[in-house]
C-alpha cells in the first residue's frame, strides 16, 4: 500500500496538469468570494432577513469544487486515455488498493488546497465586510475563527471539497470518459437545487434538500438560522461522504469486474 | 520546349465538390455515426421530458387548512389575471359616456402583524396601487375584457385596460381640495379614458380598442384594492409571509351619463368575491348625488410572488428537465470537438477540408441544429404533459398567452442550441473534453443556481443574470414584471432583470465570441 501510495503521489506531483488545478481552484474560490463580498452592501435586499457572512464568503466553494472534480475525474480518466492504466495495473495487480491509493491521495491533497483555499475566504470575508456596512452596530461581528460556527464552517468548506474528489473519482472510475465523468458529477452536483425549487411540495422539497450531495454538504456553511436547514451541518456532510462511499464501491467494483 | 506542348497528368477520377455542403454532410455522419453523442443527445431530450413529470409529481398541493383553488381568471389575451372588486354598475346600451369627479380616496391596512400570526386590526392607509374610479366592461364574468379609469394610492391617475395595460395620466392623490375628475367614452370597440382637474379642461389619459365588445356592457364605478403583504422568501423556496387585506373607500359625485342606459339604476357587487379579503366591509352607499364604494382585490394580471392570491406557479416551472438536458447537450457539444483531438482525426478533417474556419462552423450549424431539434421536442412535449399532470394534481399552473408558451418552448430549443455552439467553442480553445465541458457547465448553469437558490442579495443575484450566460433563461419566463403590480420582483420568483430575447442575446453574444475565438485560434495552431 506504502508503494502505492508513493507512485500515485509521483504520478501526482509530475504531471503538470494536478498543480496547475489546485492552484486554480484556490484562486478562483478566493476570487469568486472575493468578487460577492465586495459586492454586497450594509442595507441590502436578499432572500434572508440576516446576511450570513460567512456562507457568503465561502461562495467561491461553488465554482472551486467544479476544479477540483476535474482534478479528481483526471487522476482516474487520464490513466484510461493514455493506457497507463495498463502499466498501473501490472505493477499493482489489486485493483482495490490501486484506488484506495488514488483516493487517499486525491483526497488528501485537495484537502491541503481546500484548507487554504476557505482560510483565504475566511480572509476575504473578515478584511471586506467592515468596510460595507457590516459592523457591530448593525449586528455583524468580524469573521473569526474563534467562533465555533465559522470553524465548523471554514474545516467543513475544506472537508466538503475533498469529498467532492472522492465522489469524482468514483464516478470517474465507473465512467472513464473524462468529459462523461465530469458531466455526470457536475449535473449531480448542481441539477439537485434546481429540481428543488421546480418541486412545491414543501415536504418533497425538504427530503430532496436532504437527500442532494451539493445542498446537504454545504449545510456546514451555514452559521446562521440553524432551524431553517433542511439539515444539521454535520448530518449535511455525511450525506456527502454516503454519496461519495457510493460512487468509490462503485466505481471499485467497476475497475474490478471489468477488463482496463 | 514550349509551353504549348505540356499536357499535365491529370487523374482520371473526378475531383471531389469541396462546397459547404460537403462539409455540412460529412459533420453530420461523424455526428450521427458516434453512437456516444447521439445516446448523448437523446438522453439529453429524454431528461428534460422525465425530470419534468417526476417533480410535477411530487407537487401535490397541500391542504392543511388551505383550500387548492386550480384555476384562475384568464384574460382576454389567455393571461391569468385577478379580478375582484366592487362594481357598482348599470347597462349601457350602445356607444355613450360616464362621467365622474373622486373627491377623496381612503382605505384600511391590516394593523402591522405580533410576529407571523395573521392580523387582527385594521388602521387607516392605502397600498399605493389601492384603486378605484369608472370602468366599462364586459359583464360581470371574472377575465372579462374592460377599460377603466381611476385614481390610485400613490400613483396617480391612470387608463387600465384588459388587465396588462396601463397608461398614467395625472400625477398626486386626490382630496377634496384637488378633486379629480374622470370621463369615460365608449364609440364603438373604442374607449376613451379622459382626465380633469377642474371638469371643464379634459385631456386624455388613453384609448383602448376592446375588439368584439358587445352592444350592451356593464358600466360604472368601481373600486379595489390589493392584498398588503410583506414576504419574506427564506433560503430555498420556503417563506414566511405577513400581510392581509386591504381596502379602499372612494367618494364620486357629480356623476353624468350620455348615453342609453336602459335600466336606469344601480346594481352593487362584489365581482369575484371569494378571493381574499374581508369583503363584508365592502359598499356601497348613496347619499343624493354622492357614492361611497368600498371594495378589495385588485384588477390585474396575476403574478407570481409575495402578491400572487395564491400557490401559482408559471409555467416554466415544468421545464426544470431541461437543465439536465443542458449539461448532456454540453457534454456531446464538447466532445463533438475534444474527441477529434482525441483521436487525431481532427488531422484528417483539416487535410480532407483545409479551410479551417469553415470546419468549425460547420460543426456548429450541425450540433446546433442536433440540440434544437432534440430540445423542441423535448419541451413540446414535457411542457404540455407537466402542465397536464401539475394541474391534475390541484397546483395552480398560471396560464399565459399561446404565443408565449410558444416562446417558451422554442426558446428553451435555442437556449439548447447556442449553448451546445458555445461548448463547441469552447472545447476547440481549450481542446480538453473535462476542462471544457466544466467550463461549459459552470458558465451557464452556476450563475442560475447562485442567483435563484442562494443567499446572495437582489442586487447582486439580478447582476450575475445580466452579465454571465445564465442570462439567457429569461426567454423561459413567462410572466413579465408589471409595474401596476407590486411584487417581488426577483430572481428567487422567476424574474430576470433582462427582456427574454435580451437575456438570450447575451447567451449568443457569448457563443459568438467563444466561436470567433475558437476559428482563431484553430488557424493559428497546429492541430
Amino acid at each position: 500500500m506504502r508503494q502505492a501510495l508513493h507512485a500515485e503521489w509521483t504520478k501526482l506531483r509530475t504531471t503538470p496538469g494536478p498543480g496547475w488545478l489546485l492552484v486554480a481552484a484556490i484562486a478562483l474560490t478566493v476570487a469568486l468570494s472575493a468578487m460577492v463580498v465586495a459586492a454586497v452592501h450594509y442595507p441590502f435586499a436578499g432572500p434572508d432577513q440576516v446576511l450570513d457572512l460567512t456562507k457568503l464568503s465561502l461562495t467561491g466553494i461553488q465554482l472551486g469544487q467544479a476544479l477540483v472534480a476535474i482534478l479528481a475525474v483526471l487522476v482516474i480518466s487520464n490513466e484510461y486515455h493514455t493506457g497507463m492504466i495498463r502499466t498501473t495495473l501490472t505493477a499493482i495487480p489489486r485493483r482495490p488498493t490501486v484506488l484506495a491509493a488514488k483516493a487517499a491521495i486525491v483526497s488528501g491533497v485537495v484537502l491541503a488546497a481546500g484548507a487554504i483555499a476557505a482560510l483565504g475566504c475566511l480572509l476575504v470575508g473578515r478584511l471586506i465586510p467592515p468596510g460595507h456596512g457590516f459592523t457591530t452596530a448593525h449586528g455583524y461581528s468580524a469573521l473569526s475563527l474563534t467562533d465555533g460556527p465559522t470553524l465548523r464552517a471554514v474545516a467543513g468548506s475544506a472537508l466538503y471539497l475533498a469529498l467532492i474528489a472522492l465522489l469524482s473519482l468514483g464516478a470517474a472510475t465507473a465512467v472513464r470518459d473524462s468529459a462523461t465523468a465530469i458531466g455526470v458529477v457536475l449535473g449531480l452536483l448542481y441539477l439537485f437545487p434546481i429540481l428543488t425549487q421546480a418541486v412545491t411540495n414543501p415536504h418533497w422539497q425538504r427530503h430532496l434538500q436532504q437527500l442532494a450531495p451539493m445542498t446537504a454538504g454545504l449545510a456546514i456553511q451555514a452559521t446562521t438560522n440553524p432551524s431553517n436547514l433542511p439539515i444539521s451541518p454535520w448530518a449535511g456532510l455525511g450525506v456527502l461522504a454516503a454519496w461519495a462511499t457510493a460512487a468509490l464501491l462503485a466505481g471499485g467494483l467497476l475497475l474490478h469486474l471489468r477488463d482496463a | 520546349m514550349t509551353a504549348g506542348t505540356i499536357t499535365p497528368d491529370r487523374s482520371g477520377l473526378e475531383a471531389g465538390r469541396d462546397g459547404f455542403a460537403q462539409l455540412l454532410r460529412a459533420e453530420w455522419t461523424k455526428f450521427r455515426t458516434v453512437r456516444g453523442w447521439v445516446i448523448g443527445t437523446a438522453v439529453a431530450a429524454l431528461v428534460t421530458v422525465l425530470i419534468g413529470p417526476l417533480t410535477a409529481s411530487g407537487s401535490h398541493c397541500s391542504a392543511n387548512g388551505q383550500t387548492c383553488h386550480p384555476s384562475v381568471p384568464v384574460g382576454p389575451d389567455g393571461e391569468a389575471v385577478t379580478d375582484s372588486f366592487y362594481f357598482v354598475h348599470q347597462p349601457l346600451a350602445g356607444n355613450g359616456s360616464i362621467t365622474v369627479r373622486v373627491t377623496s380616496l381612503t382605505g384600511l391596512l391590516p394593523t402591522p402583524p405580533a410576529g407571523r400570526s395573521a392580523p387582527v386590526g385594521t388602521r387607516p392607509g392605502l397600498v399605493p396601487w389601492a384603486k378605484a374610479g369608472i370602468i366599462i366592461k364586459d359583464g360581470t364574468r371574472q377575465g372579462s375584457a374592460y377599460a377603466a379609469v381611476l385614481v390610485t394610492g400613490g400613483h396617480g391617475v391612470r387608463m387600465q385596460y384588459d388587465y396588462t395595460h396601463d397608461k398614467a395620466g395625472l400625477a398626486g392623490g386626490v382630496s377634496a381640495a384637488s378633486p379629480r375628475w374622470l370621463r369615460l367614452t365608449r364609440s364603438g370597440d373604442t374607449l376613451t379614458g379622459e382626465e380633469s382637474a377642474d371638469g371643464t379642461h379634459w385631456t386624455t389619459v388613453g384609448t383602448a380598442h376592446l375588439a368584439g365588445l358587445p352592444a350592451t356592457v356593464q358600466a360604472g364605478l368601481f373600486a379595489a384594492s390589493p392584498g398588503y403583504s410583506q414576504i419574506t422568501q427564506q433560503h430555498f423556496g420556503g417563506e414566511t409571509g405577513t400581510g392581509g387585506p386591504t381596502q379602499a373607500t372612494a367618494a364620486f359625485d357629480q356623476v353624468s351619463l350620455q348615453g342609453t342606459w336602459p335600466s336606469g339604476a344601480w346594481r352593487a357587487e362584489a365581482v369575484g368575491a371569494s378571493g381574499a379579503g374581508d369583503s363584508s366591509l365592502d359598499g356601497f352607499k348613496q347619499t343624493g348625488g354622492t357614492f361611497a364604494v368600498s371594495g378589495s382585490g385588485d384588477i390585474a394580471p396575476e403574478v407570481v410572488g409575495s402578491a400572487g392570491a395564491g400557490p401559482g406557479q408559471p409555467i416554466e416551472r415544468t421545464l426544470a428537465g431541461a437543465f439536465a438536458g443542458l449539461i448532456a447537450v454540453i457534454v456531446a457539444a464538447t466532445m463533438f470537438i475534444t474527441a477529434e483531438y482525441r483521436r487525431g482525426l481532427i488531422r484528417t478533417t483539416l487535410a480532407a477540408s483545409p479551410r479551417r474556419g469553415r470546419v468549425l462552423v460547420a460543426k456548429a450549424i450541425v450540433i446546433g441544429s442536433v440540440a434544437f431539434v432534440a430540445g423542441l421536442a423535448a419541451a413540446a412535449v414535457a411542457l404540455p404533459l407537466d402542465t397536464r399532470i401539475l394541474r391534475a394534481n390541484g397546483n395552480l399552473l398560471l396560464p399565459v398567452g399561446s404565443l408565449t408558451e410558444l416562446r417558451v418552448i422554442v426558446g428553451t430549443a435555442a437556449l439548447l442550441a447556442v449553448a451546445a455552439v458555445l461548448a463547441l467553442a469552447v472545447g476547440a480553445v481549450l481542446r480538453r473534453s473535462a476542462a471544457a465541458v466544466t467550463a461549459g457547465i459552470v458558465a451557464i448553469v452556476l450563475p442560475y443556481i447562485l442567483a435563484t437558490a442562494y443567499v446572495l442579495p437582489t442586487g447582486l443575484s439580478q447582476w450575475l443574470l445580466r452579465l454571465t450566460p445564465a442570462a439567457a433563461f429569461a426567454i423561459q419566463q413567462s410572466i413579465p414584471q408589471y409595474p401596476q403590480v407590486s411584487n417581488d420582483y426577483t430572481p428567487v420568483f422567476g424574474y430576470y432583470p433582462l427582456a427574454p430575447w435580451a437575456g438570450f442575446a447575451v447567451l449568443c453574444a457569448y457563443a459568438t465570441l467563444a466561436l470567433g475565438l475558437a476559428v482563431v485560434r484553430l488557424r493559428r495552431r497546429d492541430a
